[in-house]
């Protein structure tokens, strides 16, 4: 489903990768590993089109990505998107209302509920604390069942043990029903994949 | 929900949230154009030949005030990534931005401006040219607006790259737009001045939302 040839990065006149491919299929779990420098975030932001590649293409079933592939594809980056004014709730509602979701008021304070956000679902974002917020961005996933394409940048970090669980009953839960997942991480999370592929970045 | 209602409606929650900076502009606008009539004195002719032009020096920096804040905090905060990533013609993202802008700047200030006005010694047909002219030019400023705003986006001392950018553009739509006000002032047509105006804003109103798509665009990469 979804595939890179030949692809190669660059940031600030520096080659980050070049060269790179690989080839997923539906149900795949995607890692990308490297140490920090590597490429990894450039790399997401490159498969979620935020950035052009140097040089090499990316393909979404077989065809370039187009208006379609943003239907089909969630990116969650390092900034956890939240308008410090706007309530985590609210935040929530505008994100999946962006993405074109139905608003679904009970599925989504069920959503907060599943991260342990549910007392801090009508305060404002600014007063979350690190761990709150990486929360707050992924408890998206809980109602992203039908968006084929997850692209996650780093989503373990500032999680706890709890919420290190959930996820990765999520994304396995997402994999069983034939979903992608990518993603960037350090840590070894396990995550059970029908199929696991590995790119590994060199600094 | 279209993306562009979804947005407006959420910039104007935060904006409700964050009254004070709606209120700045505000505040400043009346105060920047009141200090030239305390400081020029109560000389009634003096007073109403240069009425036009510094209720619109005076909205114009107004409305500049307020442009860094269009696209900042949902850069810094994440939001506007997920906006560009979004399934949503970013035309509508960038639509969305200049009309919160105009209705918490533009709209306020051109409410407002009249009664400052007044305070001018301009007569009634000025006044209400002056209400026209607001109305055509200020969208106008709001549009340009977000074309720097997206321009100076992360870069560093953006608040005086900004008004370096815009000033010379805003040229045109102050002389315009104080020109029409004037030309009632010496009983002549304020016809020709405001089509020109409008001209400036059918034309803005297409290069300034493409610019700004283009410099987010960039500015994301």
């Amino acid at each position: 489903m979804l595939e890179a040839k030949d692809l190669a990065c660059e940031r600030g006149g520096v080659r980050l990768f070049t060269g790179l491919g690989f080839s997923v299929g539906a149900g795949a779990l995607l890692r990308v590993k490297g140490p920090n420098g590597s490429g990894k975030t450039s790399l997401l932001r490159t498969l979620a089109g935020l950035s052009r590649p140097a040089s090499g293409s990316i393909r979404w079933r077989d065809r370039e990505r187009g208006d379609d592939f943003r239907r089909e594809m969630l990116f969650i980056g390092h900034a956890a998107g939240l308008s410090e004014d706007l309530t985590v709730l609210e935040n929530l509602n505008f994100a999946l209302e962006l993405s074109g979701a139905k608003r679904p008021l009970e599925k989504t304070k069920a959503a907060l509920e599943l991260f342990g956000l549910e007392r801090v679902a009508r305060m404002p974002a600014r007063f979350l604390s690190q761990g709150q917020r990486r929360r707050a961005a992924l408890a998206r996933l809980a109602l992203s069942a039908e968006v084929p394409l997850w692209l996650l940048d780093e989503p373990f970090a500032a999680l706890d043990a709890e919420a290190l669980e959930q996820l990765s009953r999520l994304a396995t839960a997402h994999l069983a029903r034939g979903g992608l997942v990518v993603l960037t991480s350090h840590q070894e999370v396990a995550i059970a994949a029908p199929a696991t592929e590995t790119v590994v970045l060199q600094a | 929900m279209s993306g562009f209602a979804l947005l407006v409606g959420r910039d104007l929650r935060i904006a409700l949230r964050r009254r004070g900076d709606a209120l700045n502009v505000v505040v400043f606008f009346v105060v920047a154009s009141s200090l030239f009539a305390l400081g020029v004195g109560p000389e009634p002719k003096l007073l109403a030949a240069m009425g036009a032009g510094v209720v619109w020096v005076a909205a114009l920096l107004a409305a500049m005030l307020s442009l860094p804040r269009m696209f900042a905090a949902d850069f810094a905060d994440g939001t506007l990534e997920q906006l560009l990533v979004a399934p949503r013609p970013l035309l509508g993202v960038v639509a969305a931005k200049i009309s919160s802008h105009w209705l918490m700047t533009g709209l306020p200030l051109t409410l407002i401006a009249p009664l400052l006005g007044l305070q001018y010694h301009l007569p009634a047909s000025a006044l209400g040219t002056l209400l026209v002219s607001l109305v055509i030019g200020t969208p106008v400023l709001s549009m340009l607006g977000a074309a720097g705003a997206a321009l100076t986006l992360g870069a560093r001392g953006g608040g005086v790259l900004l008004g370096l950018l815009l000033l010379p553009l805003y040229v045109p739509v102050l002389v315009f737009g104080a020109g029409a006000v004037i030309a009632v002032q010496n009983g002549l047509d304020p016809g020709a001045h405001l089509s020109l105006l409008g001209a400036f804003l059918a034309v803005s109103s297409v290069v300034g939302p493409l610019a700004a798509m283009a410099a987010l665009r960039i500015a994301l990469d």
